[in-house]
């Protein structure tokens, strides 16, 4: 029995008892005990895979099996963890874990919510664990899906709009995907569908390459958020309910950042050499648009989902940079983003569920009346602008001295370019920061508002226990994803 | 003549026989025996599916070499004749309303000669046997189309079948006669050898073309389709839209892959044009329907033209992955033609997008059943569909149609739109007065409950797609 299938098989237990529960405490229990299992099991694999590595284990993949799927067309079910794999799964489970309790009072039809929402978890565990392209890309295909009824059915504002638009977006990227890995099985003799194996014959004609390479990119890219397709973010994030915003930017959006390095510039590095300059002017685009247009916004979640688009958009532009350095950050980066912007959207949640309004001209004051979410706030967002301490300034630096080590006057240039987005997410956050939690409360009816219950509390600790940690011992996950980088990187600079 | 050569053909004479059963029980039974007509019907035909399998999977030629069969075929003729038993079943409650009552008899009997037609279409070596196969399929076809003669649309949606049907087989007979002429046989084994791909033959090929292309309704013969679906009863448009559709697609198959095989280049260019206006016409017009049935025929011409996909590259792995969209085709398409029939039967009358509006209030089930059925379509995972759509899409990437397939997954968003919009009804759309709770009766419980586990089986169990590639050539 290989621990890794337990990834996929607790969400399928908890989707089946889900389906068997009849009242809003047996879909709690069932929710908390599978979210607990996976978070302890994700936990338990990544000391076991750290304690593995330091005892000298140097294979690029643990805990490998493959069973034959569908022999004739070389599918197998084949998993394998590495490094970034193992600290993506334990951010999955942390944010699948706190999202839980960010919707513990989720109405209406709160069983139909959950089944969706296992349904999308399921979908993200088996992507990290999957080692075949076409397994990734059911798993891929299937954690997407959900996403329409969840932002359609329980999200607010134009929810059936930027329900639709997400999910076609995401949907004509996953096309673009498709494309991609049909070229890529079949470039590469379509003798094998596993990524390590075509990863090792590395044998695809570079004009092949170069048609399916940018194919491929864009597929994930449209999931992480690349520019010019990141329009179905804003939108979807605004929309969603809070966990599924919490869940969709915290780790659905990686799946894009992770698919693009894993698959397409692992497996056609000739192509992502030579054509890297386009998408690396585009992820620029990304950073800086992003956070300029964050300072425009007037409405919470839009503010943050800029702000993902912005900090997503430098994952992006940290792979595309081809160090060891600048890839490290990238994956530190995923995490940091993935954890703070789970804390904002639980934040911005649990305050609009009080104050019916996410207009930040509308409130003042906060601090007084909510402290506790208020602090919270306040710790999200310098953790958002990367003040060290928290695990944003971990990212952002180490994305920021890998990219400047390219020593050519694109890369430099395009570097300092977007390292402004440091300083343009200070002006956004700050400004947020002091108009709606400083000050006087103005609007008499918000002054009767109390502050946090217990499991928003537990919800918001969670995660500022998370950011803090990786902010302040950020070591351990740096020696947890070096190989993994490193494997990848090899294959990308002979 | 040596007359045991009949009963090598075991599938066809075993469904003669449950034909002429119910021939016999029709004239004889009456008062309450009556009531046991469906039950008996639906008891002979569901062990026939494991009679097709079993007893037709021997590899023979009869007649002189015009009729032959393998396994491939008798499990093509196992899954119409599980289709055909889905059907069935869903009828239960039509044919217990006042004004097929009376009929019921020949309804089954219809129904099964179609089935008798597909039969020989699908075995037929020989271009005469084809034909006739052929017409048995579409003639009593226009019946089933007018059988609710009462109601105006019905009897005009028959008419319309029955002259566009009849027009599609005089330009076919016209193509077969000019093959004919070139070749001096019609045997396909023989004709092979007189193929030489001459101008006279590829117009006989393209006339020989649009009556299959009328019987599977691909762009621009799809004309008749939306008004035949629409009038037609719900369970008459579900065998039209899936059953008739797959045997035609398998013979397609076989006929371009064994006679034109020396005209690949031809019909290859013929279909690339056929495939990209089927799904992309029929996806655009499919937006803008709102009467469910309609939209559902334009879901089905593209749904053929990403079969088609398959037949393309006229390999082996296009083959199986082509009976195998067939297959998950037929599960997913009954599913949602049964839950029209049921809620048709709840509103007592024409179902338009509207009427599903806040459907999943009142109907969780069955609106979960319906949410999974057109994901399947769409081709979303862990669905069966998915995996079908998948392996369509490598045979022709595999064969080099590689913009042809970029083409039909840009559509597959497309489809998705339209698809979504009927979610988006169930679940989203308010609704104060949505259609009452319906109870399904045991027959559609039946069905239904199978649709639901291909659709959700059929994918991830992979045997089944591995035990259709062993059969293929």
């Amino acid at each position: 029995m290989n621990i890794l299938n337990l990834f996929v098989l607790i969400p399928l237990v908890m989707l089946f008892a889900l389906w068997l529960c009849r009242n809003i405490k047996q879909i709690r229990t069932v929710m908390v005990a599978g979210s607990t299992l996976l978070l302890a099991l994700s936990v338990y694999l990544t000391i076991d895979f750290i304690a593995l590595r330091s005892a000298g284990v140097t294979a690029p993949q643990l805990y490998c099996n493959s069973w034959s799927w569908f022999p004739s067309l070389n599918i197998c079910y084949s998993i394998g963890v590495d490094g970034i794999s193992v600290a993506m799964l334990l951010l999955s489970s942390i944010i699948v874990f706190t999202g839980t309790f960010a919707s513990w009072n989720i109405k209406p039809q709160t069983k139909e919510f959950f089944l969706w929402y296992v349904l999308l978890s399921l979908g993200v565990y088996g992507f990290f664990i999957t080692t075949d392209m076409f397994a990734m890309f059911m798993f891929y295909e299937t954690a997407l899906i959900p996403m329409y009824l969840l932002i359609g059915v329980w999200g607010s504002g134009k929810k059936e709009y930027s329900a639709m638009k997400l999910t076609l977006m995401l949907m004509g990227g996953s096309a673009f995907l498709l494309m991609g890995i049909l070229g890529i099985y079949y470039g590469s003799g379509a003798t094998t569908m596993n990524i390590h194996e075509i990863a090792q014959l590395n044998n695809i004609p570079t004009d092949i390459q170069y048609i399916f390479f940018p194919l491929t990119f864009i597929g994930f890219g449209v999931l992480g958020a690349l520019f010019p397709f990141h329009t179905w973010s804003p939108d979807g994030h605004a929309s969603a309910p809070t966990s599924v915003s919490m869940l969709h930017a915290g780790v659905l959006m990686k799946l894009g950042g992770y698919g693009c390095f894993r698959i397409a510039m692992y497996l056609l590095p000739q192509a992502a050499n030579d054509l890297a300059w386009i998408f690396i002017i585009l992820t620029t685009i990304s950073v800086v648009y992003g956070a300029l247009s964050a300072i425009s916004q007037t409405d919470l979640k839009y503010i943050n989902a800029y702000s993902s688009v912005s900090h997503c958009g430098l994952v992006l532009f940290a792979i595309l940079m081809m160090t060891q350095t600048s890839c490290t950050g990238a994956i530190l980066q995923m995490l940091s983003h993935g954890l703070m912007t789970a804390l904002f959207f639980a934040l911005i949640g649990m305050i609009y569920g009080r104050t019916h309004t996410r207009d930040i001209r509308q409130m003042q004051g906060l601090m007084k009346i909510m402290p506790f979410l208020a602090v919270g706030y306040v710790i999200a967002g310098l953790a958002n602008l990367g003040l060290p301490g928290f695990s944003g300034f971990i990212a952002e630096m180490t994305i920021f001295v890998g990219a400047f080590m390219v020593d050519d006057t694109f890369h430099r240039a395009v570097t300092i370019i977007a390292c402004t987005s440091i300083v343009i997410t200070a002006v956004y956050i700050l400004r947020v920061v002091g108009k709606i939690l400083y000050g006087e409360p103005t609007n008499e009816e918000h002054k009767k508002l109390s502050d946090a219950t217990w499991d928003e509390r537990f919800t918001v600790i969670c995660l500022v226990i998370c950011v803090a940690g990786l902010g302040i011992a950020p070591m351990w996950v740096s020696d947890l994803i070096n190989s993994g980088v490193g494997d990848i990187i090899t294959n990308l600079r002979p | 003549m040596n007359y045991s050569q009949f009963f090598s053909m075991i599938p066809e004479v075993s469904l003669l026989a449950i034909f002429v059963a119910i021939l016999i029980f029709d004239l004889v039974a009456t008062g309450r025996y009556r009531r046991m007509f469906h039950a008996m019907v639906c008891l002979l035909i569901i062990p026939h599916v494991y009679v097709c399998m079993e007893f037709g999977g021997k590899e023979q030629t009869l007649f002189g070499g015009m009729y032959y069969t393998n396994s491939m075929i008798a499990l093509m003729k196992a899954m119409l004749t599980f289709g055909s038993a889905l059907v069935i079943l869903q009828a239960h409650r039509w044919l217990r309303s006042t004004h097929t009552y009376y009929k019921q008899g020949e309804f089954y009997i219809l129904l099964l000669s179609t089935l008798v037609g597909m039969y020989f279409m699908l075995s037929a070596r020989h271009f005469l046997l084809f034909y006739i196969g052929m017409e048995l399929a579409s003639l009593p076809l226009a019946c089933l189309v007018a059988f609710d003669k009462y109601r105006h649309h019905s009897a005009e949606a028959g008419i319309k079948y029955v002259l566009t049907s009849m027009f599609a087989s005089a330009a076919m007979l016209y193509g077969i006669s000019f093959l004919y002429g070139t070749t001096g046989t019609l045997y396909f084994d023989d004709m092979i050898a007189g193929i030489t791909g001459s101008p006279m033959q590829i117009f006989a090929m393209v006339m020989f073309f649009s009556g299959l292309g009328f019987k599977i309704s691909l762009v621009p013969f799809h004309l008749w389709t939306a008004d035949s679906y629409q009038g037609a009863p719900t369970v008459v448009t579900a065998y039209l839209s899936v059953i008739s559709k797959g045997a035609a697609v398998f013979t397609l198959f076989t006929i371009l892959t064994k006679v034109f095989a020396p005209m690949t280049a031809q019909w290859q260019l013929m279909l690339y044009i056929l495939i990209v206006a089927s799904i992309t016409i029929a996806n655009l017009f499919a937006i803008k329907q709102t009467n469910l049935k309609r939209f559902m025929a334009f879901s089905s011409i593209s749904q053929a033209g990403y079969i088609m996909l398959a037949v393309i590259g006229g390999t082996a792995q296009g083959m199986s992955s082509m009976v195998y969209y067939i297959l998950v085709y037929i599960v997913a398409n009954l599913a949602v033609f049964g839950i029209i029939e049921t809620i048709e039967h709840a509103k007592e009358g024409e179902i338009v997008r509207d009427d599903c509006n806040g459907l999943y209030k009142t109907n969780p089930r069955l609106s979960l059943l319906m949410t999974l059925a057109l994901f399947s379509l769409a081709g979303i995972p862990p669905f069966a569909g998915f995996f079908s759509k998948f392996f369509v899409f490598m045979s022709a990437f595999d064969a080099g149609f590689i913009v042809l397939v970029f083409i039909a997954l840009i559509n597959t968003v497309i489809s998705l739109y339209y698809y979504l919009l009927i979610v988006k009804a169930m679940y989203i759309t308010p609704n104060d007065n949505p259609i009452p709770h319906v109870k399904c009766d045991l027959f559609a419980r039946i069905s239904l409950g199978a649709c639901l586990l291909g659709i959700i089986l059929l994918g991830i169990c992979s045997f089944v797609y591995i035990g259709i590639d062993k059969l293929t050539f």
